[in-house]
């Protein structure tokens, strides 16, 4: 027995031995496995624990403001004024409901999403309450706080546009980041806050808008719950660059009002410069409610209104230059030597050509007229007669010269160069002969040539300086630089083209008298009178009775232009107008450019007087 | 071997020399191991005794008090009660069954008024207590029949405590019995017949047998990074605070993983990733020399002991414990799937430091009566 026991004991201890070896090799592993996490991979979770610890919180820049050329506000911040809810603060959703309503105004509708997202989202999230609250509402919430737990107030910025129906087709708008923008490295471009330019001038200068992010770290808890802020490691925010336009908000109010009620656009430029005093296009919207994120209704009704307010017309909409245009045809002429200013032409209302009439606006004639009264009273039997000498390619290249079939969109956006017509134009867009008949009726500006309001002001600015002017929405400090060089036109050809649009404004038999001058002290200026045909007028209506414009739908009725510019000796601004369906360039479009440029040409020599007593103090 | 013949039987031991045979190196290692536990959980609560480390200490004190007190008894009492231990908790185990307390998806507990018990811990030590019984009185244990009570010994608390289901301490229980088996000096041939028998069916049964958040478990365990914030999420968040920890740690109470709560059940099983993050990897391999050093003494307890029973009921223990730390520790740094384990003597939780200290008590009670002979048959009581 005794034997056995020692036995048994023997084999006892070897086992419990191999046993022991058994666990010795699961510690042995285990340490081995603590020596892999703890020192060779420690590094990484070291990381990964930070990066469990703290949350960096993107500090958005202030965008920088876009000002008009005096420095006043365009685009701007405004404090958003907002509450956020933090449920896990929350211990009555009914009570505190009941005390927030006696407060604020909740819109229908709005506390049952927010209680449907209190019941979905985890704790430590926030949701959003109200946002663009009114500084009374948010400082009585301020005031009740210690009785709302959960609420929290809360100071954002919103983009605002202070004369946003003004300027909105010039500075556009901020949108949040669309999904298909290229989002690179960029951490600011994921912040759900974050807004960018999306058109305008605020998509042109989005980059020097924008500014640099701050960061500020802070430590979290597992729920995500902000522990501390760490403020040694916080970094400001770096505001964005201000961008100063060459646009002046006052004149760009005035030029918006003429149009109110119709749909069309004006441009006016500096001509020392080229810079765009004023771009109007109406009807125009409010970009106000982009940048708070506008909706659906709101967007579907600007996008099925049939005047378009979405759309840019001074740099986008192609009009017919009509009559406007025969100031270029007559410089072309003259420079080929194909009509002398003192040249007569009998206008009897008609001419034909093969077995075409072509008829004068006027339709019982002009009787011989030179030149200078051919632009003064459109006669448009003249300039058939000299587009006839000319020929559709010495048009085509004056046009070129002018600004037409050239593109000014400023970096807007959505511009048009509208349409110079050749020859091999036409043969490669209708493979068709060109006809004799339509280089006529480009003499007059109708027909195939199309050109923008802002070509318009061009061509009217190259005129009025014999420089090739280009426009542009930078406001350049240093503003006396004409140094543009000279268009190429003589010097005779120049003067009679001015001449005739003195004409125009200024001599009682002329289109558009305006017997009072620019502004009734004095200023002389010049301009040109266009009605842009929109139907084609037929022979039966002919001899019955052409209709007249309110006679006619409106998207029948004649576009009216005009085309300015003043002061008459030492120009410096120039302007177009186009009203769209407008009627006759002389009483629609002619008055509303003589008091744009009036209210310009003022608010000008007022500045002056004020910068040269200034000068005197100094 | 000299310690094999080192005295000469005992039969009735005095008090007194009960007293001067206790190892006060076990209990002072025992000690050690509640302060850092104590320490930790210190930590846990954020630098606070309430309410984890406070509770933890006198658990301990009132539990070591009862550790000495059923170390004294005679050891033939133990024997005496063996067979009904087991028997009671085999009960409580069926009473589980039909009358427990559902938590967490799984019938634990015994609302017994007062206390919750968990029988499913009472039962490794009556595990110990029986089998180790029964193989006392065993006259040849290569023979095969010698084996077909402790084979429903084991099996029987196993399958009940599976379709708890707990698999984690089911798998433990069965470790356990069938260690202590091996212990006792099962065959080779066995043996081998029983670990080809297992290869076989152990596929089997992870196929068919497995519910479906303990096959997910083992899945997440395979994969931890596949799902982060789902299953995966205790593995993931337990290994960044032990890598974090480094070498030396990041101080007490400074474990940025542990007070941020991103380790979940920081204070029970995952206690040791605390102790990894807070005192790196010194520390971490610190504690596991002292629990190396614990399975040393009790195993060196056990081979001491001069009766089967003795040798099997310190051998048991010994290996249960060394067991928990193992797949506890094993489950901290990803080495094994996330099953319910504490460390002992350092998680918090009431059953298992009961359960632990009763069983030292045990292995106290073998080292105090190391000499004892022991009869194979009827016990001849007192």
């Amino acid at each position: 027995m005794i034997g056995r026991d020692e036995e048994d004991r023997t084999r006892f201890t070897r086992r419990t031995l191999m046993l022991g070896g058994a666990g010795l090799l699961g510690f042995a592993s285990l340490t081995s496995r603590l020596y892999q996490l703890q020192i060779l991979e420690s590094k990484k979770y070291r990381g990964l624990s930070e990066e469990n610890q703290f949350n960096f919180r993107l500090l958005v820049p202030s965008r920088g403001r876009i000002l008009d050329r005096t420095g006043q506000e365009l685009a701007t911040n405004a404090d958003n004024f907002r509450l956020l809810l933090r449920p896990e603060q929350v211990s009555d959703l009914d009570v505190l409901f009941e005390k927030l309503s006696k407060i604020i105004n909740l819109p229908e509708g709005r506390e049952a999403e927010i209680r449907k997202e209190f019941a979905r989202r985890a704790k430590a999230s926030t949701i959003r309450i109200a946002d663009h609250m009114d500084w009374e509402t948010f400082a009585r919430v301020n005031l009740l706080l210690p009785e709302l737990p959960g609420i929290q107030p809360e100071v954002g910025e919103i983009r605002t546009y202070p004369e946003g129906y003004d300027t909105a087709h010039i500075i556009g708008y901020v949108g949040s980041v669309p999904p298909e923008y290229p989002m690179g490295n960029e951490p600011l471009l994921r912040h759900p806050g974050f807004r960018i330019g999306r058109t305008g001038m605020e998509r042109k200068y989005d980059l020097e808008l924008r500014g640099e992010p701050g960061a500020l770290k802070f430590e979290v808890n597992a729920l995500g719950r902000v522990i501390r802020e760490l403020p040694d490691i916080r970094t400001r925010a770096k505001p964005g660059k201000d961008i100063r336009l060459s646009i002046d908000k006052d004149l760009q109010a005035v030029a918006v009002k003429e149009f109110e009620g119709t749909s069309g656009a004006a441009c006016v430029l500096d001509l020392a410069s080229g810079e765009v005093r004023a771009l109007a296009s109406t009807p125009s919207f409010d970009p106000n409610k982009f940048s708070r994120g506008i909706s659906n209704d709101d967007y579907q009704a600007l996008l099925k209104d049939k005047l378009n307010p979405l759309f840019n017309k001074a740099i986008g909409g192609s009009f017919p230059p009509a009559s406007c245009f025969k100031p270029v045809v007559a410089m072309a002429a003259m420079d080929a030597r194909l009509a002398d200013p003192k040249e007569r032409i009998h206008c009897s209302g008609k001419i034909e050509l093969g077995d075409r009439v072509f008829h004068c606006w006027r339709r019982k004639g002009h009787g011989n007229v030179d030149l200078n009264g051919a632009i003064g009273v459109s006669c448009d039997i003249y300039f058939y007669e000299l587009a006839r000498r000319l020929g559709i390619e010495r048009i085509h290249a004056a046009a070129m010269k002018f600004g037409f079939g050239k593109l000014f969109d400023l970096d807007l956006g959505g511009g048009s160069a509208g349409l110079v017509p050749t020859q091999a134009w036409k043969r490669a867009r209708f493979d068709l002969p060109w006809a004799q008949g339509e280089t006529l009726i480009a003499g007059i500006g109708q027909g195939y040539l199309s050109a923008t309001p802002i070509q318009l002001a061009v061509m009217t600015a190259r005129i009025a300086t014999g420089r090739k002017i280009i426009p542009t929405l930078e406001h350049k400090e240093d503003h006396d630089t004409n140094t543009a060089e000279p268009l190429g036109f003589s010097e005779a050809a120049f003067a009679m083209a001015r001449q005739g649009m003195f004409s125009v404004v200024n001599r009682p038999w002329a289109t558009a008298f305006s017997p009072d001058g620019l502004d009734g002290k004095g200023t002389l200026w010049a301009g040109k009178t266009g009605t842009g045909q929109v139907r084609r007028i037929t022979q039966a209506e002919r001899d019955d009775k052409v209709l007249k414009n309110d006679e006619l739908p409106w998207e029948q009725r004649d576009h009216a232009l005009f085309v300015g510019f003043a002061p008459f000796e030492n120009p410096e601004l120039a302007i177009s107008v186009v009203v769209e369906h407008g009627g006759g360039g002389a009483s629609a479009a002619a008055p509303r450019a003589r008091r744009i440029l009036k209210f310009a040409l003022e608010k000008d020599r007022k500045l002056a007087a004020i910068t040269s007593q200034q000068g005197q103090v100094l | 071997m000299s310690y094999l013949r080192v005295a000469r039987p005992e039969v009735t031991l005095s008090f007194s020399a009960k007293l001067a045979r206790i190892n006060w190196f076990l209990i002072l290692l025992l000690v050690a191991l509640a302060a850092i536990g104590m320490v930790m959980l210190y930590s846990a609560s954020g630098g606070s005794f309430s309410p984890y480390s406070s509770r933890h200490g006198i658990r301990f004190v009132v539990s070591l008090v009862l550790l000495l007190a059923l170390a004294l008894v005679d050891i033939r009492i133990w024997m005496t009660l063996a067979y009904p231990i087991y028997a009671v908790a085999l009960l409580l185990l069926f009473g589980v069954e039909f009358f427990g307390v559902t938590a967490m998806g799984a019938q634990r507990w015994l609302d017994l008024g007062p206390i919750r018990l968990q029988p499913s811990e009472i039962m490794k030590l009556a595990l110990v207590l029986g089998l180790a019984r029964y193989l006392h009185g065993v006259d040849d244990i290569t023979k095969f029949r010698s084996l077909i009570i402790p084979i429903f010994m084991i099996g029987v608390p196993f399958l009940l405590i599976l379709t708890q289901p707990d698999l984690g301490t089911s798998i433990l229980v069965g470790a356990i019995g069938v260690l202590m088996v091996f212990l006792a000096g099962l065959s080779w041939r066995i043996i081998l017949a029983g670990s080809v028998a297992l290869a076989i069916s152990l596929p089997l049964f992870l196929r068919f047998g497995l519910k479906e958040y303990q096959w997910r478990r083992i899945q997440t365990f395979l994969n931890p990074e596949e799902d982060p914030l789902g299953s995966g999420y205790h593995i993931l968040q337990s290994k960044i605070a032990l890598g974090s920890g480094g070498l030396d740690g990041k101080g007490f109470l400074n474990g940025s993983q542990s007070n941020l709560n991103f380790l979940p059940e920081k204070q029970t099983d995952f206690i040791f990733t605390m102790i990894g993050e807070e005192f790196g990897f010194l520390g971490s391999i610190g504690v596991l020399a002292l629990f190396v050093i614990v399975t040393f003494v009790g195993f060196y307890i056990a081979i001491q002991s001069r009766s089967v029973f003795g040798r099997l009921v310190a051998g048991g223990v010994t290996t249960m414990f060394c067991l928990y730390v193992l797949v506890n520790v094993g489950m901290v740094v990803g080495l094994l799937p996330v099953v319910g384990v504490p460390l002992p003597l350092i998680s918090y939780g009431g059953t298992v430091m009961l359960t632990v200290m009763i069983g030292f008590a045990m292995v106290m009670n073998v080292h105090i009566h190391r000499y004892s002979e022991l009869p194979k048959g009827r016990l001849l009581f007192l």
